[in-house]
């Protein structure tokens, strides 16, 4: 049987200012009925360019130049703007990126829904109303007859992405193209909604194309991965066989940079040097040599094509990795190892930071004069930990949980509520004046942000003397020279000084960010998800990077993520966050192997791991049901909403913390998932 | 090296060319100065003054640069043209009434005789100078205004902003008459009433701008290394929304010019012998009726109000993409 889409050679280009972005150069691929076909690649490789080729919705300057798409036999890619508006929605749906600025605020969800019905469909509009409650109901949403007159902003992301689809899915379309459709949701959210994709193909027979630059999602979902760099398809084949078995070079290198694979190691992470090719100007031959360790001269001059020794393992390089040289000598990988977590997991010195009973509520207002308090949103509510000199304090929860509010906490943009943050012999919160903008340079943040956190107007130089000038250090030679330093430090050139923030790429500006945290000489780093925006590959030299500097310095880090395997792989401790509860905390290897809390086991199941074999086993695991309010918290244990555990007492009695094997490792739950060590009720603060 | 950074908001797709990350894979191996340099990172010229880089993005703005042509034309033609083009502007002479326009008098002369051509420099001088300083006073005082109301926020910035909404709320043509004929109407009188009415939209403006300003991450950061605010202000806030002061500044003398010519053309404006185009305009008026045309009393004056202002938007605009950082090539 024919597939369903073929596409054959397509070549799209964007006309910009500054030249021709060849953004698709020659891919070739194909969709099997109720198969899902997964693209994955970095940011800039051409795959969200692909998806919007298929359905002729380019932006401004782009054009299909060259090849041919045809769906179930029909060529698409010549049609006209009203033909193509007849397959759009109807043949292909496509499910976009951010719900939230997909779905028009203005309009009610059921009407967005039934206006795609009408469209493609001779129906009245009591039948298009009856189909958008149709499909609500497929997506799993709870009351769709309800729901329908609702507007976007009283649905949650997730729910909202779940729309998303519905409206997709309205006219039953053969294919659906769903680019990175749970990058912008947390991992429990992203786990139903990949979930409902996959259950909707099944029960729908559709075929599915899922655009993503996370490895993780793929290895669950996708039946067959094409991988892109630089606009060309670079390996194409069977998932399974593409985990065990990757035969070009980028993919072997996209798999190392991944954190998951070092994380019980702790080896230095892979890192691919430099950044993908500007596609204005593809370089000659193949596109991946100047960043391949394993380019001949042959890679440089002539382009490899795209073909393969087995059926169905399709490759574009001729010097392939996998198979033959995986039998023989490993790779040599530089193996230094991080100093082992000690059993007792006193990994680091002496205790540096301390947080008692940390509260933070926003207050929740109303009237623009008088500002009447009508209630709060509790952020952070009484949490308690340590960190230790030298250690890596890794928090994780997902968004809304506080962890950011923590952050900010202890470096001093929020005051707290109540508590208190004691750094050394310091009170954080007591000191004002003078007395506390010393304190100050001890603690420095580093922003998720960077490019938001550097000023615009402001050279390099400016930025990271800014901290100095603040301080008093009033020589300008001293000034340059720390500067010098830490450029060198970071990895930047010496001639950076001179460059404006917008004249970095991402990884750059996130070395800036950094040394301009390093520049007071801090003993903590406070770094806000430093690596959630970056690409596989420039995270690891992040993750580098830090770590390195780690060791150097004798830094300190609490390092906020919704990341587990970042986490895991950075941290020593780790501390879990729910809606402003921290539930369990303790050694890195401990929490993650051993979780006490059925939060913890929750998060672990629903984030997507980058071994199909593992993710296939996990079916119907992870957390349900979405975060509740925080200006509500649940009574008791504020998980209890969602706990497949939850019992009486958990909506009765708030659970201390207990503590389990392994020292420090302490959880929050009447009903832990492992055996209580002593059955005192102990705060973080009083244990060992 | 051109690099192109689309501009934040701008609908280009994430998916197409960033910048070359020329960062080493980890922090072992350093780049060179000379290496850097072969790859475009370090500049190997003197990196050229951010006046001057700001000049070549207004430079590009080929209709800006007409316009500053424009403007330094009838800057020239009212403050050096009277001495080259001699006419009595104190004097009234009844013999050239309403004179048309010949070779002695080239533009004609108004109703009691007084050259026209002579008449529209020094009508010109009162009109731009009272535009340009009443600007000034206007968008310092408004900038200083509502930069400290935005930053401070609270009941301060709640009381502060009231005062705006109030003076916004009174007609503004009213306020104006009221205030142009309790005072004796010379220009100083004139410029401090249009900057009465004209800072409550600048302040309302950097108020705006400053909120937002106030909560971005790099203002946030002056605090991560014990800034004071006064740092935050003056360094980082200030500097951020030059570009919508400078514009607003441009903006406001347009606008001056155009107010003050409305009051003169209301009668309410300089008072004769000195005048300014829109009292030269509200002169003509009479004769528009008329079955002579008397187009010299009329055209000229209105013409260079338009010019003027056009002129000064277009710069304004242009201005605002000079001082955008993104925007300026290295």
């Amino acid at each position: 049987m024919a597939p369903l889409l073929e596409i054959e050679d397509l070549r799209t280009h964007i006309r910009l200012r500054s030249g021709v972005v060849h953004a698709v150069d020659g891919v070739t691929l194909h969709v099997d009925e109720g198969e899902t076909l997964g693209i994955v690649g970095e940011s800039g490789c051409g795959k969200t360019m692909t998806a919007l080729s298929i359905m002729n919705l380019l932006p401004v300057g782009g054009h299909i130049v060259g090849g041919s798409i045809r769906l179930d036999g029909t060529t698409i890619s010549d049609l006209d703007h009203e033909a193509m508006r007849r397959i759009r929605g109807n043949d292909i749906g496509m499910v976009f990126q951010d719900p939230l600025t997909s779905l028009n605020p203005t309009m009610t969800v059921g009407k967005q829904i039934a206006e795609a019905v009408l469209l493609h469909r001779p129906v009245t509009k009591e039948q298009a109303y009856d189909r958008a409650a149709e499909v609500l109901d497929l997506v799993g949403l709870p009351r769709p007859k309800e729901r329908l007159g609702e507007y976007p902003h009283q649905f949650s992301g997730g729910m909202r992405q779940r729309v998303m689809i519905a409206m997709a899915l309205a006219c039953e379309p053969k294919l659906l193209i769903a680019d990175e459709p749970t990058t912008a949701l947390d991992v429990t959210i992203q786990k139903q909604i990949l979930e409902l994709i996959d259950d909707l193909r099944r029960r729908l027979r559709m075929s599915v194309i899922l655009v993503t630059h996370d490895l993780g999602v793929i290895a669950g979902r996708a039946d067959r991965v094409a991988v892109m760099y630089a606009g060309k398809i670079v390996e194409t084949t069977g998932t399974g066989t593409l985990f065990v078995n990757p035969r070009h070079p980028y993919t072997e290198a996209l798999f190392e940079a991944l954190p998951e694979k070092a994380a019980e190691t702790r080896e230095k992470l892979y890192s691919i040097p430099g950044a993908p090719p500007d596609l204005v100007h593809p370089p000659v031959g193949c596109r991946f040599a100047p960043r391949c360790r394993y380019a001949a001269d042959r890679c440089r001059a002539e382009e490899p094509p795209l073909a393969g020794d087995s059926f169905g393992h399709d490759f574009a390089c001729f010097f392939p990795v996998g198979e033959e040289e995986r039998t023989g000598a490993r790779r040599s990988v530089v193996t230094d190892r991080l100093p082992e977590p000690s059993a007792d997991g006193s990994a680091g010195g002496e205790v540096q930071l301390v947080t008692e009973h940390l509260v933070k509520d926003f207050p929740v207002t109303s009237g623009a004069l008088l500002q009447r308090r009508i209630g709060a949103v509790s952020a952070v509510a009484d949490v308690s930990f340590e960190i230790r000199r030298g250690e890596t304090f890794g928090l994780v929860g997902e968004s809304g949980c506080g962890k950011t509010t923590i952050g900010r906490l202890i470096v001093g943009l929020e005051k707290p509520t109540s508590g208190a943050i004691r750094f050394g012999d310091a009170d954080l919160t007591r000191s004002r004046g003078r007395e506390y903008r010393r304190q100050r340079r001890h603690i420095q943040y580093m922003f998720q942000d960077a490019y938001a956190s550097l000023d615009p107007r402001m050279r390099a130089e400016a930025i990271l003397q800014e901290p100095l000038v603040v301080q008093g250090v009033r020589s300008r030679s001293e000034r340059q020279q720390r500067v010098a330093e830490m450029l060198d430090h970071v990895g930047l050139p010496p001639g950076a000084i001179e460059r404006y923030p917008h004249e970095f790429s991402g990884g750059q500006r996130q070395r800036l960010g950094f040394a301009r945290a390093l520049m007071l000489s801090p003993d903590l780093i406070v770094a806000d998800e430093p690596v959630s925006a970056l690409d596989v590959s420039i995270q690891a030299q992040i993750l580098n990077m830090m770590r390195n500097l780690q060791r150097e310095l004798g830094l300190t880090y609490l390092f906020i993520s919704h990341d587990l395997a970042v986490v895991r792989y950075v941290s020593t401790q780790i501390g879990v966050m729910y809606l402003g509860k921290l539930v369990e905390i303790g050694p890195a290897d401990q929490v993650y192997l051993r979780p006490a809390h059925p939060y913890t086991k929750g998060l672990l199941d629903s984030a997507p791991v980058a071994d199909p074999e593992a993710e296939r086993a996990k079916v119907r695991a992870g957390v349900t049901g979405e975060l509740p309010s925080a200006i509500h918290p649940p009574s008791g244990c504020r998980f209890r909403t969602r706990c497949p555990l939850a019992e009486e007492i958990c909506a009765e009695v708030e659970p201390p913390m207990r503590a389990f094997p392994g020292s420090g490792h302490l959880a929050a739950c009447h009903f832990p998932l492992q055996p209580v060590l002593a059955d005192s009720p102990a705060t973080a603060v009083q244990a060992p | 090296m051109a690099m192109i950074t689309p501009p934040p908001g701008s609908s280009l797709p994430a998916d197409v060319a960033t910048p070359v990350d020329l960062a080493e894979p980890d922090g072992a191996t350093h780049l060179t100065a000379v290496e850097a340099e072969e790859l475009g990172l370090a500049p190997a010229v003197k990196p050229r003054s951010l006046l001057r880089r700001g000049w070549e993005v207004f430079a590009e703005n080929k209709l800006a640069l007409a316009s500053l042509g424009v403007v330094l034309f009838i800057v020239l033609f009212c403050f050096v043209g009277p001495l080259f083009y001699h006419t009595d502007q104190v004097h009234t002479n009844l013999q050239q009434v309403l004179c048309p326009p010949s070779g002695s008098h080239l533009l004609g002369c108004d109703n009691v005789g007084y050259d026209q051509l002579g008449r529209l420099m020094v009508g010109g001088q009162t009109s731009l100078e009272v535009g340009v300083a009443a600007a000034i006073v206007a968008v310092l005082f408004g900038t200083v205004y509502g930069a400290v109301s935005g930053f401070i926020g609270g009941v301060a910035d709640s009381f502060l902003m009231r005062v705006v909404d109030a003076g916004l709320s009174i007609p503004y043509i009213t306020l104006i008459i009221i205030l142009s004929v309790a005072f004796h109407p010379t220009k100083t009188v004139m410029i401090f009433v249009i900057a009465v009415f004209y800072w409550l939209g600048v302040s309302r403006l950097i108020r705006g701008e400053t909120l937002t300003l106030r909560t971005r991450e790099y203002v946030q950061a002056v605090k991560v290394i014990g800034g004071r605010s006064r740092r935050a202000v003056i360094r980082h806030i200030l500097p951020n929304a030059i570009g919508t002061i400078i514009v607003q500044a441009t903006f406001a003398v347009a606008d001056s010019i155009i107010i003050l010519a409305s009051l003169g053309f209301l009668g309410l404006g300089v008072q004769a012998p000195a005048t300014d185009w829109g009292s030269m305009l509200s002169g003509g008026l009479n004769y528009l009726q008329s079955s002579q045309s008397y187009w010299w009393l009329i055209y000229p004056a209105g013409i260079a109000i338009i010019l003027t202002c056009i002129a000064v938007n277009f710069i304004g605009d242009a201005l605002r993409d000079a001082f955008e950082t993104r925007l300026q090539r290295r």
